[in-house]
């Protein structure tokens, strides 16, 4: 039981940092909670649907269905980061400082939200996906239904707790600090997903590798350790990156940070905007 | 909006590098009662090889090598094409990740 109860908490981790980062970066917007659970429960919906068709997505395009269609959920969800976060360059000062003012939840209309929502869904897909088949296979093995419930259960459950720490953690930021620090947590999280995307094109064959190894750091934090895992997941961290990966990590991070100064209305970076200066929403959707 | 378009013309340009699906040397591995059989493959070096990773056990697998960079979930009963390559010689450990404890395998490059 706790043999499956690991496996189960490694998958569901990257779903519940992203979940704890995405309820972070939506922090202050109306009806936040609906759309991520909303996301939530539809990707778990999905991960049950690609569970049952692996067979068919494993011999997909000439065997290479798995590994597109994981690059093909990755990169939508880098989209969909960058959307946000290039959203937030142009509101977000505006969002914070109503937040001080005001003191409660403001509604900063919907574009982010369902952005944030795709990702959710994205996260928990993948890594349900492979929980769900996981799962399945220890009833196929005939493991007892203990075992089976246990384990997911308390891997589910260790899981959601990491994430929920992740969310207090960020929420004891203050407030006027609070969105710059959401802001490079998912311009790192998108980075990192885009390497991983480069790593699943490199596997099906369509993008060199450009270098097998181009550093190996796993023996002084290797990827399969705690922290190692934490940092992959966050920052995308690899002990033993391809070039492929690193590249993809740099260009990305690039275009989104630049995508984001490019659209701060902000005359003066990283001073306090000053009040009434204020755009709205609309100047720039 | 014209950032996403931005955006998706980067991704575009990132995924389209299209590297030929060259037809190479294929290897099979049986996975059976979460063992993997031959659990040593040797593979010539410098050249990309197909391996088919058969699984006979009613459990899916997910095939993975840190060495290799490589991580393939494959359904029970069923098979799945895994490219490596060209490698350089050495070892390379690779294992299921769902039996860690007995799926473990290794291939030798030379």
């Amino acid at each position: 039981m706790l043999g499956a109860a690991v496996i189960v908490f490694r998958e569901i981790l990257e779903a519940a940092l992203i979940i704890a980062i995405v309820m972070g970066a939506s922090r202050g917007v109306a009806g936040r909670g609906r759309w991520v659970l909303g996301g939530i429960l539809i990707g778990i919906v999905g991960s049950v649907i690609v569970a049952a068709l692996a067979g068919t997505i494993v011999e997909a395009m000439d065997g290479r269905g798995q590994e597109l269609f994981n690059a093909g959920i990755l990169l939508a969800a880098v989209i969909m980061l960058a959307w946000h976060n290039v959203w937030m360059s142009a509101h977000g000062r505006a969002l914070a400082s109503q937040m001080k003012q005001v003191g409660r939840d403001v509604s900063a209309g919907m574009k982010p939200l369902s952005a944030l929502a795709l990702v959710t869904l994205f996260a928990v897909l993948r890594e349900g996906s492979e929980t769900v088949l996981f799962l399945y296979g220890l009833t196929a093995s005939g493991t007892g239904g203990l075992a089976l419930v246990g384990g997911g259960v308390l891997g589910l459950a260790a899981g959601a707790a990491i994430g929920w720490f992740l969310y207090r953690g960020l929420l004891s930021i203050p407030i006027g600090r609070f969105f710059s620090v959401t802001g490079w947590l998912v311009l790192f999280l998108a980075a990192g997903l885009a390497a991983n995307a480069a790593g699943f094109l490199n596997q099906a064959g369509l993008l060199p590798a450009l270098s097998m190894q181009l550093w190996d750091t796993s023996q002084i934090l290797s990827q399969q350790s705690w922290f190692g895992t934490l940092l992959h997941i966050l920052i995308g961290y690899h002990d033993r990156p391809l070039g492929v990966e690193v590249v993809s990590y740099v260009v990305t991070l690039t275009v989104i940070y630049m995508l984001m100064r490019w659209v701060d209305p902000s005359p003066a970076r990283g001073l306090p905007r000053p009040t009434g200066g204020r755009k709205g929403a609309s100047d720039y959707s | 909006m014209r950032s996403i378009r931005i955006i998706f013309a980067g991704v575009l340009t990132f995924g389209v590098m299209p590297q030929a699906f060259a037809a190479s040397e294929s290897y099979e591995i049986v996975i059976l009662n979460h063992r993997f059989e031959p659990a040593e493959l040797t593979i010539p070096a410098g050249q990309k090889v197909k391996l088919v990773v058969d699984n006979r056990d009613a459990t899916p697998e997910e095939f993975e090598s840190k060495e290799l960079r490589r991580e393939k979930v494959i359904p029970g009963h069923s098979k799945a094409t895994i490219l490596v390559g060209p490698l350089v010689s050495g070892e390379y450990r690779f294992f299921g990740e769902f039996h860690e404890d007995t799926a473990q395998g290794k291939l030798i490059v030379k």
